[in-house]
């Protein structure tokens, strides 16, 4: 029935919604900022553990959307063990993916990420699959306040 | 409900021969803003093509005929609503710039330090907004009757809320989020007993209700025309002729005044006074002609039909598992706002829109409601009076798919 669906909802992304990984409050985390999408109430907070200017440890809790919860899960897995400069290179290659502005995008650096490629056909949902990111940028630059993405 | 001629309205309205992602539309967003039929699509192009000028100015021909026309469309909405004279009839963008409007001219030429302002916590953003701004400016103080976990107001607690410095009740008469059609006639009534002056959002009720603001003895009444089946861009303040020409102007510019001198202006009658600059003079006469076409249908019977469409709707969402409809207030306009078990209403939008159902996904611009149903947002299929029992399957099934998709 949901047949034009399948691009966007993966079952890499059902099944991250239901188990999202790194699903926790991080104790004694360095970083901590909080995402919210006021258009849907998509909302978390994501925690890292910084070693010089390495990620070392992520998580995030919150509540949203099966697209949000996805992106923010997948991103704390692929984040850990990478430098803010790598990271902050995923998250514009993520950012293009899903805009659409980009045309080849390379696959093995995204990794898992691809999934989330279906949303450039839905605009209305590409906010749900940049919120994560959006929140990474800030934690990475050291933003303690929340961030909207309106 | 057998002689509710329910085809020959769908037929009026082009729109619902579109197919949306190769499926046939199923249009359930219509308390976000409904479509038009051909009729009010015509008239539009009608006053483009024939009768455009602009209005209240020159006295060539199509300057005097577009002024018929926009005058005449403000009688047809004093009827349809009963108002006593179109001098209480004032043409604003929509119901949220009438509300802003009270507001900025009656309250704050009325409402003090210390007075309160009392509405219901289901009230959407448009009817909290403008008062908290007024409140801020004045010192007054904003009071929120509450609603019970059916999301009916609490009558009790609104009479108790009613106290000697209550200035001002601005209520919803249906609600956007719930469906709740709140009892009205009474809330007036306590207010009258305090000469107490209310003013009724009817954004909502307006289309799915016969509306007569003399009988219900409301001050001021607020609509939007495009939730009514007519153009966006346009909406009405009625108010009662006494408190009008006693408030103070809200814009200044052309139309609203009558003399004009660098030392003083001398503003002009009702309802120009408050119609400064050219205003949408052929979205006014597209309104006109959605009053028409209602007309002919008649209000008391779309209210039956829908009445109707809704008891089949809830009856089929209740019957599905893990569906917790959200607003199951006994009086209820024709809007099913539901969630899902662990399905964000955000994922059942874009999936319901694959089969080619719109229904709204968010807060509804009621974000205080949300809290109180402790939920961040509902889906919700809001119905008109071209929508169908069909329709409302093709829905259920489509609710029924996507849970079994999540699994």
């Amino acid at each position: 029935m949901f047949d034009d669906l399948r691009d966007l909802y993966q079952e890499v992304i059902f099944d991250h919604n239901r188990n999202p990984r790194n699903f926790h409050i991080m104790e004694g985390a360095d970083r901590q900022v909080e995402g919210f999408n006021p258009l849907c109430g998509d909302r978390l907070t994501l925690y890292l553990k910084m070693e010089g200017d390495k990620i070392i440890d992520a998580s995030f809790q919150g509540s949203g959307c099966a697209i949000s919860t996805a992106s923010v899960s997948l991103m704390t897995e692929i984040v850990k063990g990478k430098t803010e400069a790598e990271a902050e290179t995923l998250f514009t290659q993520f950012h293009e993916m899903t805009t659409g502005k980009e045309e080849n995008i390379n696959l093995e650096a995204i990794g898992k990420l691809a999934v989330l490629a279906g949303v450039r056909e839905y605009p209305a949902r590409v906010k749900c699959a940049t919120l994560a990111w959006h929140t990474l940028d800030a934690a990475l630059k050291n933003e303690q306040a929340s961030i909207s993405t309106e | 409900m057998t002689t509710f001629p329910i085809e020959k309205i769908r037929a009026d309205f082009p729109i619902l021969q579109e197919k949306i992602r190769n499926k046939p539309l199923v249009y359930l967003d219509n308390a976000a803003s409904c479509q038009k039929p051909q009729q009010v699509i015509d008239s539009i192009v009608h006053c483009y093509t024939h009768e455009y000028a602009n209005i209240h100015r020159g006295v060539h021909t199509l300057s005097v005929k577009a002024t018929d026309r926009y005058e005449g469309a403000r009688e047809k909405v004093k009827d349809f609503i009963n108002a006593q004279s179109t001098k209480e009839i004032i043409f604003v963008r929509g119901a949220t710039e009438a509300i802003n409007l009270v507001a900025q001219t009656y309250g704050k030429a009325n409402i003090k330090a210390g007075d309160e302002i009392l509405i219901t916590a289901m009230e959407h953003h448009s009817n909290i907004v403008p008062w908290q701004m007024l409140c801020e400016e004045t010192g007054a103080v904003l009071k929120v009757a509450p609603i019970n976990l059916q999301g009916e107001l609490i009558f009790a607690e609104f009479e108790a809320l009613i106290s000697d410095k209550t200035k001002l009740i601005a209520v919803v008469q249906m609600s956007n989020a719930l469906g709740t059609v709140n009892p009205v006639d009474k809330m007036i009534a306590c207010a009258k007993a305090k000469n107490i002056p209310v003013l009724l959002d009817g954004a909502q009720a307006i289309p799915h209700m016969s509306v007569d603001v003399q009988a219900l003895d409301c001050d001021f009444y607020v609509f939007s025309g495009h939730k009514l089946y007519a153009p966006a861009g346009i909406g009405v303040l009625y108010g009662k002729q006494a408190l009008l020409e006693a408030m103070p102007p809200y814009q200044g510019g052309g139309d609203m005044i009558r003399k004009v001198t660098f030392e003083e202006t001398e503003y002009n009658t009702l309802p120009y006074k408050f119609e400064a600059g050219t205003p949408s003079i052929a979205d006014v006469i597209g309104l006109g002609a959605a009053i028409d076409y209602l007309n002919e249908i008649g209000m008391d019977n779309v209210a039956a039909y829908e009445a109707e469409l809704l008891d089949y709707a809830t009856e089929k969402a209740r019957k599905i598992k893990g569906l917790r409809i959200i607003g199951e207030a006994a009086e209820k306009g024709a809007i099913l706002s539901f969630v899902l078990d662990n399905i964000h209403p955000h994922d059942i939008g874009t999936m319901l829109d694959s089969l080619g159902i719109a229904v709204r996904a968010g807060h509804h611009c009621a974000m205080p409601v949300m809290d109180f149903f402790e939920v961040p947002a509902t889906a919700r299929a809001s119905f008109a009076m071209y929508n169908t029992k069909e329709e409302v399957d093709v829905l259920m099934q489509g609710i029924k798919s996507l849970i079994e998709m999540f699994g």
